[in-house]
């Protein structure tokens, strides 16, 4: 594919981002007296407070917030938000995260004050088009992941993990079946062992093999009647596919262990193959990955979890079903581990998921998957020669390259190639993970971004490559075009300054 | 493309996948549908939700409470530049959500009187259990002494991850809607987790709890509402160690539930064992004031089974929109609806009692909410309310749902909230319909 960053068709951001001045706090700018808040006139009698609550549970100070007027609350935060870049500026190229465009439908979908003003805990009666919706989503997700249920209740992708590690424990208890380890590669995410943990298991690390797999052999040395289950991403964390996942499987359940799939790299397999015809039984899925609800800067997400049916009965409630007569009801499945929310999960981030899911339906989604894998593997392909892949063959959605050749010739690290590819007007791909390959780069592209702007990134790395040969210090200091240079981590560590409070100004 | 890489199908590509894992004849699911197909179908389905606040005026809380959220809070957190982020692990391209998530610290450690917070949590319950994880970490112990005056969905979530990490939770009875501390055993204690109001809106005096956790070392943990804490005794100033809330009401819509956030709120002798996100001041190698995450070492990425947590992100899109929120609002606006909560609260009560077979299930001092005893089964009572515009709270006996509510004929309470967004003539015809339905 030949293209240049002219031709139509996009790019990344077409320049770095424009909010260079330092912004004050909205403390900074506060003046006493200022306000914008209005409020509904009531006509509810004004007793004082003090009349109301007795005096011991009234504050004797006043809480200082801000006084601002709301000309300076909105330059304020329009001001802040120039010095943000985001997926609706540029190409996202983040290893693990999937960071595609987020379809705009979707979030005027959840606008919708039908969806958004109704109390979350009205009777079902009240909600059957919140509870229809709900059983709507379960079910297509179930058929995407070849699963028989899921709960909706799970916050985020780590929240998914530790309900489907309750879940296992459950399964084992209701067998009186006492188990304390769970398996987990070298490769995985860091959620997957501090959620074991937490699920009060203790974790056994497998090695991965020199092709980037699961060590078969080493993993059926692990195995025992101890051994609980395996947390499995696949593909892996390196971008590839465990191809000996039948075997995995089988020496799993042999020894009467679960295998619990992390979704986080569910979007490579949409419509290829199923999480629940490999064999998983636990699934979570992140829909703020795979089904491109927005990120929120760190949140909010979603972490359904999706069971076989054997585990079905243990799924947290209340669950959303269809009820004898057709009307939509709440259901607390028999042996319940119990709410891991709140409420009924982050809905508006469901809502949003269902949105997508039905204006791609089941070949939009497969095209997804595909598409997404072509970019990664064309982008591999493409600047193999400055950051050769960590493993040279077919990826899927992502691909872990090493900065290794240009650490050893020119003194420039992983990390110097990412920041200096904010000035270049992209974000950084992930750097140092996973943790088995050396100045790993994970550049995970996404189905949404097109050839000219993946031609643009791959000339932006080879521009950082003659940097590299012509001035390699420049790389150390980068970025320098970005709102702040590299921030001083040790410090704000060592002086922790958290609030305007503890700053000593 | 697929020229590039030497292939003639997108096939191809997953070639390397086992035959007999592979999916065949595609997903079993409809085709793709036109955005304008999808969203008929979605305005059946908003149609079918009874419940709205367009048709009902809601005076149900319980942690979710019908605020009023400007034009400009909504638009300023529907920003591209905040809803379509990551997580700041890029300071230099991140200054803004960074700097928010500080200022969002900032006003979260003023209203809890505590000296640090995180960049928030899932919500107030999964705060709640973060908290005890904490109180677990300072004192090695299990044991959680928990108030059953904590919302019940909150206990259910401790009690759920309870099975996970061992931690022993003992709730400690209400009477006459105060938590009977001296009646269950608190030694070995690690947290006394107290709530303020209390889930049925008591105002209990925390000194005595904060008593028993002196006497047992324990940490203090209070779970408050976060806008009654603009006019009531903070956390901090009730000698609490921890501070969690909803932070649903600065801000964020009902939404059905979620997403929403949780506030957390800790002394500064906690830090290390913070769970979560949390954004400090530091400078650029040009010396210019820069915000970046910082004390990583605690989190799940580099301590993994080790970790002080597996949260991995937060609710950062929730945690700007409440800096925005109390931005608008402003020290005087916040105390100004708190109090008009309090006003709307109390008139109702006062307008309320007056119906024949409708009582007090306390005679402790209430703040916004307030829980009613009436002569019919509650929901009945709520579902005959609704036919006539009014959301009129919610059964106690329904909320707690088989868990122990800590009172006698919870089927019979309900549980009712006012906010500043209710009128005279809303509570006034409350009133009027409530008389109607419990007759």
């Amino acid at each position: 594919m030949a293209t240049n960053v002219s031709a139509p068709g996009g790019r990344a951001a077409s320049a770095p981002l424009l909010g260079h001045e330092s912004e004050p706090t909205m403390f900074e700018l506060s003046v006493s007296g200022r306000s914008s808040y209005q409020l509904r006139t009531t006509g509810v009698p004004a007793t004082p407070l003090d009349q109301l609550v007795p005096a011991e549970h009234l504050s004797k100070g006043t809480v200082a917030l801000a006084e601002l007027s709301e000309r300076d609350l909105v330059a304020h935060f329009t001001r802040l938000s120039h010095r943000q870049y985001s997926v609706d500026l540029g190409a996202y190229p983040l290893g693990s995260c999937t960071m595609k465009y987020n379809p705009k439908f979707c979030d005027a979908i959840a606008a919708d004050p039908g969806l958004n003003t109704v109390h979350p805990g009205v009777p079902a009666e009240l909600a059957q088009g919140w509870l229809e919706l709900l059983v709507s989503l379960e079910e297509k997700l179930c058929v995407i992941t070849g699963m028989s249920a899921a709960t909706l209740q799970p916050a985020a992708g780590a929240a998914g993990e530790l309900t489907g590690l309750l879940l296992m424990r459950a399964f084992h208890q209701s067998r009186r079946d006492v188990r304390n380890r769970v398996l987990i590669p070298d490769s995985a995410h860091g959620t997957n062992p501090a959620s074991v943990t937490l699920g009060g298991y203790e974790v056994t690390t497998i090695p991965s093999n020199d092709r980037g797999l699961v060590d078969l052999e080493a993993l059926k040395c692990s195995l025992g009647p101890d051994v609980a289950g395996i947390m499995l991403t696949n593909p892996n964390t390196v971008g590839l596919f465990e191809e000996e996942i039948i075997e995995i499987a089988t020496a799993v359940h042999d020894v009467g262990g679960l295998l619990y799939y992390d979704g986080a790299n569910l979007n490579a397999i949409l419509g290829a193959v199923r999480p629940g015809d490999m064999g998983f039984d636990i699934v979570h899925m992140n829909l703020h990955k795979t089904f491109a609800t927005p990120h929120g800067g760190g949140g909010p997400g979603a972490g359904p979890v999706a069971v076989s049916a054997r585990l079905e009965e243990f799924l947290p409630g209340p669950r959303a079903v269809r009820g004898a007569n057709g009307a939509y009801e709440w259901q607390r499945p028999a042996h319940s581990i119990g709410r891991v929310h709140g409420w009924h999960g982050n809905a508006m981030v469901l809502a949003r998921a269902l949105a997508y899911i039905d204006v791609h339906g089941g070949d939009g989604l497969t095209r997804v998957a595909q598409l997404a894998v072509l970019n990664a593997n064309w982008l591999r392909k493409r600047i193999e020669k400055t950051l050769p892949a960590a493993y040279d063959r077919v990826c899927m959605h992502e691909c872990v390259l090493s900065a290794t050749k240009l650490k050893e010739a020119y003194g420039v690290r992983g990390l110097d190639v990412a920041k200096a590819l904010l000035e270049e007007g992209f974000h950084a791909p992930t750097v140092y993970f996973p943790l088995i390959v050396d100045e790993a780069l994970m550049f995970e592209p996404t189905e949404t971004e097109s050839p000219q702007t993946l031609e643009a990134l791959a000339e932006a790395l080879e521009r950082i490559e003659q940097r590299a040969i012509a001035d390699p210090d420049s790389l150390h200091r980068a970025p320098q075009t970005t709102p702040v240079s590299r921030v001083d981590e040790a410090r704000a560590a060592r002086h922790l300054v958290a609030t305007e409070d503890a700053a000593s100004r | 493309m697929l020229g590039f890489l030497g292939m003639s199908s997108l096939e191809q590509l997953f070639d390397h996948i086992p035959a007999a894992v592979r999916l065949s004849g595609g997903l079993d699911l409809a085709p793709g549908q036109s955005e304008p197909d999808v969203a008929d179908y979605f305005s059946r389905l908003t149609r079918a939700n009874k419940g709205q606040s367009a048709a009902l005026a809601c005076f149900a809380g319980a942690g979710a409470y019908d605020h009023e959220v400007p034009a400009v809070v909504k638009m300023l957190s529907s920003r591209s530049e905040f809803v379509t982020a990551y997580t700041p692990y890029q300071p230099e391209v991140a200054q803004g959500v960074l700097q928010a998530i500080f200022e969002y610290q900032t006003l979260v450690s003023r209203l809890s009187g505590l000296p640090i917070a995180n960049a928030s949590l899932y919500d107030g319950a999964t705060a709640l259990v973060e908290a005890l994880n904490m109180a677990a970490g300072a004192t090695g112990r299990q044991k959680m002494i928990v108030s059953t005056g904590v919302h019940p969905h909150w206990r259910q979530v401790a009690r759920t991850f309870a099975a996970g990490t061992g931690h022993e939770l003992v709730e400690v009875p209400l009477l006459d809607g105060r938590t009977q501390w001296e009646s269950v055993d608190l030694a070995d204690a690690a947290a006394i987790v107290a709530s303020y109001p209390n889930y049925l809106g008591v105002l209990e005096d925390l000194a005595e709890a904060k008593r028993w956790g002196v006497e047992h070392d324990a940490l203090f943990v209070v779970a408050a509402d976060p806008v009654a804490a603009g006019v009531l005794k903070s956390a901090g100033e009730w000698g609490a160690d921890v501070f969690v809330a909803e932070g649903q009401p600065f801000g964020t819509p009902l939404a059905f539930g979620g997403p929403y956030l949780g506030l957390f709120a800790c002394r500064s002798e906690q830090v290390r064992r913070l769970p979560g996100r949390i954004v400090g001041e530091t400078v650029d190698s040009n010396d210019r004031r820069a915000f970046v995450t910082t004390l990583r070492a605690r989190e799940q990425d580099i301590r993994r089974e080790r970790a002080t947590s597996n949260v991995c992100t937060n609710q950062t899109l929730m945690a700007v929109t409440a800096a925005i929120q109390l931005g608008w609002l402003g020290t005087q606006g916040l105390r100004e609806v708190a109090t008009r909560c309090a006003q709307g609260a109390h008139y109702l009560f006062d307008e309320a009692l007056k119906i024949d077979g409708v009582r007090a299930t306390s005679t402790l001092p209430f703040f916004r909410e307030f829980a009613l005893r009436v002569p019919k089964k509650a929901s009945d009572v709520l579902r005959a309310m609704c036919d006539d515009g009014v959301l009129g709270g919610l059964s106690v006996g329904e909320l707690c749902q088989g868990f122990d509510p800590s009172i006698d004929d919870a089927e019979n309470v309900m549980l009712v909230t006012v906010t500043e967004r209710r009128t005279r003539e809303q509570i006034d015809h409350y009133v009027d319909t409530l008389r109607k339905a419990v007759r």
